[in-house]
C-alpha cells in the first residue's frame, strides 16, 4: 500500500497552505528583486503520475531553463523552477540590464547563467525559510543547479526518490506571474515542490495533522 | 524526426514492443536509461525506459517492472520473444544515463545515470544478449526512436542535433 492512498482531501489542504506560505514570500522576493509587481496564484497541490508530473512542466522534450535544488533538513525533498526559455530569456535581460541577450546565441554568458541561477536561489531561499519559520521544521536549499534541457530528462531526477514508493508523486505547483506591458509577455515561472516521501508524515505532523486522520 | 499517427510512446517507467509499420520513441531521456531489444533478422523490438537500477529498492507492493534496470530487461526480452522475436538472435541498443545537473557534492541521487547503466548491461550480461551499441553519459538529455525494420536508433539532443547508432 502506498503512502498515497493515505493521504485526504484535508492533507491536501494542509500542503496547499504550505504551498502558500512559502510561495508568498517567494513571490515578494522576486518583485524586490525585479522591482515590479508580481502576482502569485494559489497553489495546486495534486496527486499525479509520473508522467503526468513531466506534462506540469511542459512535456518531456519541451526544452526549458530549469532551476533545481534539493531541500535538505527535516523534512528532504526536490525542488524545480521552471520557466520557458523565453521567459527566462526576459528574466536575464532585467536582471543583467542586457535587453538583446537571447538562448540561441552562440555563446550564453556566464553572468547570465550566474544571474538565473542566483534567482533561483533567492526564491527558494525566501520559499523555504518562510516554510521553516511556520513549521518549525529545520529545511535548507542546497547550492542551485542550472540547466537548459529537456523537460523531462530534468523532472525525472525529481521523481527518483518518489518512484522508489510508488508510481505516483504529490506535488505543491505554484504559479509566480510578472506582467509585461511592454512586450505582452509575461513570465509564468511554476515552483514545484516534490517533498520525499518519508517527509510527508514529518511535515503533517509539524503542522498538527495526523497521518491516520 | 517524425511524430506521426504509426508511432508508438513509451513514457517514464514504461515499455511497449512494436512491429512494422510501427515505430517506437521514448522522449526526455536524462539520467534514466532507454533500452531497446530487437530481433536481429525478424522485424520485431521493444522499448523500455528505466528510472532505477535496482528493484530491490522497491517499496511498492505492485512492483513496476518497467522501472527498474534488472526487471525491464528480462520482462522486455520475454515480451519481444512472445511476440515473435528469437531469444538466440536478441541483440541490444541502449541509451540515456546522463548527469543532468552538475552539484559538487554528489549523493547516489546525482550518480543515477551512470548506475543505471551498469545496471542494464549487468541484466543484459546476464541474459546473454549482445549490446551492439550504445550512447550513454555526458550531461544531455535524449530523445531515442527505433525502428524494427531498419534497427536503427535515432537519438535527438538539444545541443548536439541528431545521431542514429
Amino acid at each position: 500500500m502506498s503512502y498515497v492512498h493515505e493521504i485526504s482531501p484535508l492533507h491536501l489542504d494542509v500542503l496547499k497552505e504550505f504551498g502558500n506560505i512559502g510561495a508568498g514570500n517567494a513571490a515578494t522576493a522576486l518583485s524586490k528583486l525585479l522591482n515590479k509587481k508580481v502576482d502569485m496564484k494559489v497553489p495546486n497541490v495534486r496527486v499525479v503520475s509520473l508522467d503526468e508530473m513531466i506534462e506540469m512542466a511542459g512535456g518531456a522534450e519541451k526544452v526549458v531553463a530549469c532551476v533545481f535544488f534539493r531541500v535538505e533538513g527535516d523534512a528532504p525533498g526536490s525542488m524545480f523552477y521552471v520557466l520557458s526559455l523565453k521567459q527566462a530569456e526576459f528574466l536575464i535581460q532585467q536582471m543583467t540590464d542586457d535587453e538583446s541577450f537571447q538562448f540561441n546565441k552562440q555563446s550564453i554568458s556566464e553572468l547570465a547563467i550566474s544571474a538565473l541561477q542566483e534567482l533561483g536561489n533567492i526564491l527558494a531561499g525566501s520559499y523555504l525559510s518562510s516554510l521553516s519559520d511556520f513549521t518549525q521544521l529545520n529545511l535548507y536549499a542546497s547550492v542551485p543547479a542550472l540547466s537548459i534541457e529537456m523537460a523531462g530528462a530534468l523532472i525525472s531526477i525529481g521523481l527518483m526518490e518518489v518512484s522508489q514508493v510508488g508510481d505516483f508523486t504529490i506535488v505543491i505547483d505554484t504559479q509566480l506571474n510578472q506582467d509585461n506591458s511592454q512586450s505582452n509577455l509575461s513570465v509564468n515561472g511554476h515552483f514545484f515542490l516534490l517533498p520525499d516521501p518519508s517527509s510527508f508524515p514529518i511535515i503533517f505532523q509539524a503542522l498538527g495533522v495526523s497521518m491516520d486522520d | 524526426m517524425t511524430d506521426s499517427f504509426n508511432t508508438i510512446r513509451v513514457g517514464i517507467a514504461d515499455m511497449n514492443v512494436v512491429k512494422p509499420p510501427f515505430i517506437i520513441r521514448t522522449a526526455g531521456l536524462g539520467s534514466c536509461v532507454g533500452v531497446v531489444l530487437f530481433d536481429s533478422v525478424v522485424d520485431i523490438g521493444g522499448l523500455v525506459h528505466i528510472m532505477l537500477p535496482d528493484s530491490e529498492v522497491a517499496k511498492d507492493g505492485q512492483l513496476n517492472e518497467a522501472k527498474y534496470a534488472d526487471t525491464g530487461v528480462k520482462v522486455l526480452a520475454e515480451r519481444v520473444i512472445k511476440q515473435g522475436a528469437r531469444a538466440s538472435k536478441l541483440k541490444a541498443k541502449i541509451a540515456g544515463g546522463a548527469q543532468m545537473f552538475q552539484f559538487s557534492v554528489g549523493s547516489d541521487l546525482m550518480r543515477i545515470g551512470p548506475r543505471n547503466v551498469a545496471a542494464v548491461k549487468k541484466a543484459l550480461l546476464e541474459l546473454q544478449i549482445e549490446l551492439l551499441a550504445e550512447d550513454c553519459g555526458g550531461n544531455n538529455g535524449r530523445t531515442i526512436e527505433f525502428n524494427p525494420i531498419s534497427k536503427i536508433v535515432t537519438i535527438k539532443t538539444v545541443n548536439q542535433g541528431v545521431k542514429s547508432i
